[in-house]
Order: structure tokens, then C-alpha cells, then sequence
């Protein structure tokens, strides 16, 4: 069973049974309502509107140019065969309120994902998507009086067009990249969450990604708008079955936080390594906002995420606390982008990155200062611990800093696990496999302390299993 | 000797170290090392820097990284050669580090909970039984309360690695302590401290102690049954307590005349 993309262990043996594989990987039997064909046109973009009756000012914007983005792993990025991915993909009529209503082979799904669980225990409302489509969505109703509005985006496009379309694409521009750009277009699902001003969202609420389907695109798109002096976290995770030809992930999210309210993000990606994972994340921070993006990147097979913050408002705050791990085969590419605009405004980023069995992790990072922006403050730090020869870690800063009055700080470092620490720990009792766990979730120690504790927990039990039967 | 010369001299022998050869990349550093512990005894070995004291506490532990070249390590009868370290904490063999490794982001209550049950059983890691056990530990070693949050080893004083070294002795409870230079680094009191931790842990136990020590003082407190003296990987004198007397008054250099 696993949750919020990360494996759930509840007992011992199948802790055992999963030993070096990825737990998440089954699949179901393809059961879609409505599938488009591969590849993509303006007809398709274009039949995607009209399947989902919107206005015309939505389908004017899916309708762009596409630009390819300019850093990242480029050469892993041409493999991508945009021709072979289906780009809509339907297998349930409606979104349901009740897990009865849903279909019963996807409910199974969420179910094994220990999703439906989880809710009752310590969330503020869930929504599941698998493929295309939100499948299930509910929030506790004391929130829905005091106004907060979680809907999954197709249906708060229905419900709420004006705050949409004051607020869709305003953070992220359709023409930033190649990958934002492909999500107007065939955008499907996500989430959408408007907070009233001064309410806190004391629980966190939840999203659930998965892809069945090979050769799938998802595609969804997120809105969070927190007003002013509100409060809320949102969790996400993602998870699908190991194929061997590609998938692609593609998601834009915008987060709007006005003035004094504070936004929590946290995702956990555990994508089978047969994923491209090329997210675009941005959020705009007002007059002493914050806004926290906690990333945690432990699938897929190219990751390609830099969670930013445009720090628009005097004394507004940013943070973004990043671990990657990059297992065989894979390569994840993250980091942050931070831009100071505005006085007084602070920044924190912490990029912590694993790499093990030749996987590459790489930071990448960007924080800029504008000449107006008065004492302003940054912090950046990212360590690396690489497990063996042949792994690879690269770290790629920039700071462009405009404002001499603001405050940098710096700090990188790479580390490798040394045999007198192992040996230190296996004098304890410990076994080879344990010490190493116990080192590699020591070291993610300062990301996990800002998770939640069920993710906490499963992180920590994650990465213990993606260490077994790794030492040679 | 065998076994059953040990019976007839009416002595258990709870270590023993036969002629043990060791080396690394091609060095020797352990050239036929010869010792014999009973339950309840503790040990003392001196010697010169770099003469092979830390590599035996190692070897002894399982450190992967030296080859044993000929001879035998053998507890309670039964070649450890063959186990890894974690096998033989399992055993019951401890060592108490020179330089304690800093582990970031463990918690040294965890930590601890984790050894306990990995060594002494799940059981004996559970609940008040071993709360009350560790705080008690931890008072009679001085060591803060705030510790337990802390990361093990990491930005601790070279006295409190020192400590914390035997409040896991005493919480782990092994047939057998090797004390690599514990005394290093640790105050008078901490000293003293250290010393009624490890009488009361070995004096009248089936378990055993081998302290590594450059210094007399230890020794006053802990009183060994013998003093090894190490030189060049090879023990070249053992006798009472009174031989690290001796050695504090002259030195190591008469050793190499005689
Ligand atoms: N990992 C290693 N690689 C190479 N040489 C080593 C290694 N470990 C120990 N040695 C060498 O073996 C010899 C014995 O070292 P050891 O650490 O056992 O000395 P020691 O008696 O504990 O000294 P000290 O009193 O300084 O702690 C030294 O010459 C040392 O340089
Ligand atoms: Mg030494």
C-alpha cells in the first residue's frame, strides 16, 4: 500500500516482499470512457475545450505557441516522443463525493494507495485524480461554511469563472515554456482552492495523482488563491504503474497568496521511473505573505521542478526545502527560483539530493534581487551525499543581485557516506543496510521534520526499502 | 591452548585473541597478538601511538577494512572472525570509539531505542521499563536531558562524545567492552564517572572490559586484573597495575632493551 506517492508499510513481510522494487507499480485493466489519439493538434486541444463545455475565453488560451525550455537536461528532454502520448484520457463520468460512487476498480486503486484511509485520519479533504479526470473530491463540510472553496479545476472553472479567469495564467504566463505552455493547452484536472480571507485551514488537504495508462500525458492544473490574512497547506502526491515506454507529467501550478495570508505546498512524487516529470510551480507572495514549496522528488525517470516564488510584496517571505534522491537510471533536476521585488522580503532555500547507482542529481537554483528592493535577505544552502563511485551530483547556483544592501548567504557541500560511519552504527547493532538507512534519513532529517507526520513516517520507511539490497 | 586446557586451570575464558596477524594494503600492523580474558575481568592495554592499539579494538569489532592474516578471535568459544560488526554487537561485543562518528539528523533518543532493540530485543526497547533505564544512565553520567534531541555525536564536546560512548555501553549491556582511549578528553570527575560505570557494568558480571588507555588515572579507578604493553603490533610485557606505574615514570624506551 502506499500514500501521498510514498510507500506505507504496516507490517513486516511486506515490508520484505518489496525489497528493490518500486511498490506503487501495479496496474489496472484500461477501462476508459474517452480516450483521444495519440499526438497532439489544435483539434485536439480545441475537441478538449468543447468535451468540457467551457468558455471561449479558455479555449483562446489553450490554443498557443510552445516555446522549448532553455535549462534542464536537454538531451534526456529530446527523447521525449511527443507524438506517442495521449494527451486526454477519461475513465470515469463524473467526479463523486462518496468512494461508493466512484468506480469500483478505481476505488480498489485508491484504496491500495491507502488514500481513503488517510482522510479520515488527518485530512481537511482529498481529491484523486487518475488519469485526465478528478475520480473522487470531498472537503469537511465546516470548512465549506466558512467559505473555502476546493474544488478539482474543471469544476471550479464551471462554478467559479471569475475568480478563475481573474487569477488563471497570472502567475504563470501561457508562454513561459514548452511545458507550461503544452498544460494550457490540454489541461485537464488539478485542483482548485480559494481560502476567505482570515480562515485557516487547520488540517491539510490532499491531492492524489495517478496514471494508469501507458503512454499517458497528465496534465493537470492547479490554483490556490489564500486571501488575505488566510492559512493553508496542501499536500500532494503521485504515484504510477511501472511501463516500460514513457509517460509524461506536466503540471502548472499558480499559487496567489495576498497580503499576510501563508500557502504551504508539500509534494512527495513517486512516479515509476518510466515518468517524465516536468512541472512548472510558481507562486506570488503580497505584502508579508509566505509561501513554502516542501518537494520531495523520489521517482520518475527525468525530473525537471524548480518551485519559485515572486516575492512581490514588501516583507513577503519565501521558502523552499527540496530533497531529491536519483536511484538507477534516473536523473532528477530541481531546485528553486526566487525573485525579490520588493523590500525587506526574505528567502530561504535548502536542496538536499541523494544519488545512488549512477543516478545524477543535480541542484539548480536561481534568486535575483531587483535594484529596488531594499534589505532584502537570502539564504541558500544544498548538500549532496552520494552513496557510490559513478553516482553524480552537480550544483548550478546563480544569484543575481541587484541591491547591494541585501544579505547573501551561501553554502554548499557534497559528502559521501564514509566506512567508519557505517561501521560506527553496525557496532550498534545496526546492519549494513540499516546504518545506511539511518545515515540517508538522518541526512533528509531537516526536509522530513517539515512534513506532516504520516509522510514523515512513510518517507523514512521509503527510503529504507530503496536502500535494501543496495550495498555491493 | 584449547578449551580444555582452559577447564583444567579451573578458568573460564570469555576472549581470546590467538596470534592474531592483521593488515591493511599490504602493511602489517598486528604481528601475532596473543590475549586471554575470563568473565568479570577487565584489561588494560598501553602503548605507544601508533602501535597498533585502535587496530586491535577494531579488528575485534569487525572493521571490514583490515585483513586478518592469520590467527583468531574467538568469544566464548566461537570464531568471530567470520561475522560482520553488527553480528557481533548482537553477541555482545562493544566498543567504545576513540573518535565517535557524527551521525546528522539522528536522534540520539532513537538512536539509542534502535540499538537497544537490536541488541537486547524489541522487548527491552519498549516503553517505561527502558525510559527509567535511560534517564538514570544519563543522570549518572551527567548528560542533559536536552541530548536526547540532539543528533548523535554531532557538535558534542570531545567529553561528551566520551560520555555518550558509555551510556550506550551501559544501555546496551555487552559481554564484552573495549574502551578505545575513553579516557582521552574527559575531565577529572568525568573520569571518575566513566570508571564506577564500567566497575559496576564488569566487577562481579560474567562480562569483561579491555581498556585502551595512555594514562595511569583510569587505571587507579578501575584497578586491572592486567596491563598489556603494545609495541610494533606485538604485546611485549603484560603484568598488575603496577606496570602502568611504571610506564607513566619511564616511558616506553626501556621496553625496546630488554
Ligand atoms: N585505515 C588505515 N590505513 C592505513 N594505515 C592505518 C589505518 N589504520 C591504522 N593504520 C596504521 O596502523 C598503525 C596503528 O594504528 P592504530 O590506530 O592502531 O594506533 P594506536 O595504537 O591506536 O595509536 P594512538 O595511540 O595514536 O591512538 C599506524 O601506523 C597507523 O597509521
Ligand atoms: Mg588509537
Amino acid at each position: 500500500m502506499a500514500e501521498g506517492g510514498v510507500i506505507r508499510v504496516s507490517g513486516d513481510s511486506e515490508a520484505r516482499e518489496a525489497v528493490g522494487e518500486y511498490k506503487a507499480g501495479w496496474h489496472d485493466p484500461e477501462n476508459s470512457t474517452i480516450r483521444f489519439d495519440f499526438g497532439l493538434s489544435e483539434e485536439v486541444v480545441r475537441q478538449i475545450s468543447e468535451l468540457k463545455e467551457e468558455p471561449e475565453w479558455m479555449t483562446d488560451i489553450r490554443v498557443t505557441e510552445r516555446p522549448m525550455p532553455t535549462w534542464g537536461n536537454m538531451s534526456m528532454l529530446e527523447e521525449i516522443d511527443f507524438e506517442n502520448i495521449c494527451y486526454y484520457l477519461k475513465s470515469s463520468d463524473s467526479t463523486e463525493r462518496d468512494w461508493e460512487d466512484v468506480p469500483e476498480d478505481i476505488r480498489n486503486t485508491f484504496e491500495r494507495l491507502g488514500i481513503p484511509e488517510a482522510e479520515q485520519k488527518w485530512l481537511s479533504g482529498v481529491t484523486a485524480q487518475y488519469e485526465s479526470e478528478a475520480v473522487y473530491h470531498s472537503i469537511r463540510e465546516d470548512l465549506e461554511k466558512q467559505g473555502v472553496i476546493f474544488l478539482d479545476m474543471d469544476s471550479g472553472l464551471k462554478e467559479y469563472p471569475e475568480i478563475v479567469k481573474k487569477w488563471f495564467c497570472s502567475v504563470v504566463p501561457y508562454s513561459d515554456n514548452k511545458f507550461s505552455a503544452l498544460n494550457t493547452a490540454v489541461w485537464s484536472g488539478g485542483s482548485f482552492i480559494y481560502v476567505p480571507e482570515g480562515v485557516h485551514v487547520e488540517m491539510p488537504v490532499q491531492a492524489y495523482f495517478r496514471i494508469n495508462a501507458k503512454n499517458m500525458g497528465q496534465f493537470e492544473r492547479t490554483l490556490i488563491i489564500a486571501d488575505k490574512g488566510s492559512s493553508i497547506h496542501y499536500v500532494e502526491g503521485c504515484t504510477a504503474p511501472s511501463y516500460s515506454t514513457d509517460s509524461l507529467h506536466s503540471a502548472v501550478v499558480e499559487l496567489v497568496a495576498l497580503p499576510g495570508s501563508h500557502i504551504r505546498y508539500s509534494t512527495i512524487q513517486n512516479w515509476s521511473s518510466n515518468v517524465y516529470n516536468l512541472v512548472t510551480k510558481r507562486g506570488i507572495a503580497h505584502e508579508d505573505a509566505k509561501i513554502e514549496w516542501v518537494d520531495g522528488n523520489i521517482g520518475s525517470k527525468l525530473t525537471m521542478k524548480y518551485p519559485a516564488v515572486i516575492l512581490k510584496g514588501e516583507g513577503s517571505h519565501a521558502e523552499v526545502i527540496s530533497v531529491a534522491y536519483s536511484g538507477e537510471g534516473q536523473h532528477q533536476d530541481a531546485g528553486a527560483k526566487i525573485h525579490h521585488l520588493a523590500s525587506n522580503t526574505t528567502s530561504k532555500i535548502l536542496s538536499k539530493s541523494i544519488s545512488k547507482n549512477g543516478g545524477r542529481g543535480t541542484y539548480r537554483g536561481m534568486v535575483t534581487v531587483s535594484p529596488k528592493a531594499d534589505n532584502c535577505k537570502l539564504n541558500v544552502v544544498c548538500d549532496a551525499l552520494i552513496l557510490d563511485e559513478g553516482s553524480r551530483s552537480d550544483t548550478y547556483p546563480t544569484m543575481e543581485v541587484a541591491n547591494p544592501s541585501a544579505r547573501c548567504e551561501h553554502e554548499a557541500s557534497v559528502s559521501k557516506v564514509s566506512d567508519d560511519q557505517l561501521f560506527y552504527l553496525m557496532s550498534r547493532g545496526h546492519s549494513e543496510e540499516e546504518s545506511l538507512a539511518m545515515i540517508v534519513n538522518g541526512f533528509f532529517e531537516p526536509f522530513t521534520r517539515e512534513l506532516p507526520m504520516e509522510y514523515a513516517v512513510e518517507l523514512n520507511q521509503l527510503m529504507a526499502l530503496e536502500m535494501e539490497g543496495s550495498i555491493g | 591452548m584449547s578449551a580444555v586446557d582452559c577447564k583444567m586451570s579451573g578458568q573460564s575464558t570469555l576472549l581470546e585473541i590467538r596470534d592474531l596477524h592483521v593488515g591493511i594494503d599490504g602493511n602489517e600492523i598486528l604481528r601475532g597478538i596473543d590475549l586471554k580474558m575470563g568473565p568479570g575481568e577487565i584489561h588494560a592495554i598501553m602503548g605507544r601511538n601508533g602501535s597498533g592499539k585502535t587496530t586491535t579494538a577494531n579488528v575485534i569489532m569487525g572493521h571490514p577494512d583490515f585483513d586478518v592474516e592469520k590467527g583468531d578471535v574467538i568469544l566464548e568459544g566461537e570464531s568471530l572472525l567470520e561475522l560482520e560488526a553488527w553480528e557481533r554487537a548482537r553477541k555482545g561485543v562493544f566498543l567504545s570509539f576513540q573518535y565517535p562518528q557524527a551521525v546528522p539528523g539522528l536522534q540520539v533518543g532513537n538512536f539509542l531505542r534502535k540499538s537497544v532493540a537490536s541488541i537486547r530485543g524489541e522487548d527491552e526497547a519498549k516503553g517505561s521499563v527502558f525510559r527509567e533505564e535511560l534517564t538514570s544512565a544519563m543522570e549518572s553520567l551527567d548528560i542533559p536531558r536536552s541530548f536526547m534531541s540532539r543528533y548523535v555525536n554531532d557538535g558534542f564536546s570531545g567529553g561528551e562524545k566520551k560520555r555518550f560512548e558509555i551510556l550506550q555501553l551501559m544501555l546496551l549491556k555487552p559481554r564484552l567492552a573495549v574502551l578505545d582511549e575513553t579516557d582521552s578528553g574527559l575531565d577529572i570527575d568525568g573520569i571518575r564517572t566513566v570508571s564506577e560505570g564500567v566497575n559496576a557494568a564488569i566487577r562481579g558480571t560474567d562480562s569483561a572490559a579491555l581498556i585502551i588507555t595512555h594514562y595511569s588515572r583510569i587505571l587507579e579507578h578501575v584497578q586491572p586484573d592486567m596491563v598489556h604493553v603494545l609495541l610494533d603490533g606485538r604485546i611485549v610485557a603484560s603484568g598488575g597495575p603496577e606496570l602502568a606505574t611504571k610506564l607513566e615514570e619511564r616511558g616506553y624506551e626501556w621496553l625496546k632493551e630488554e
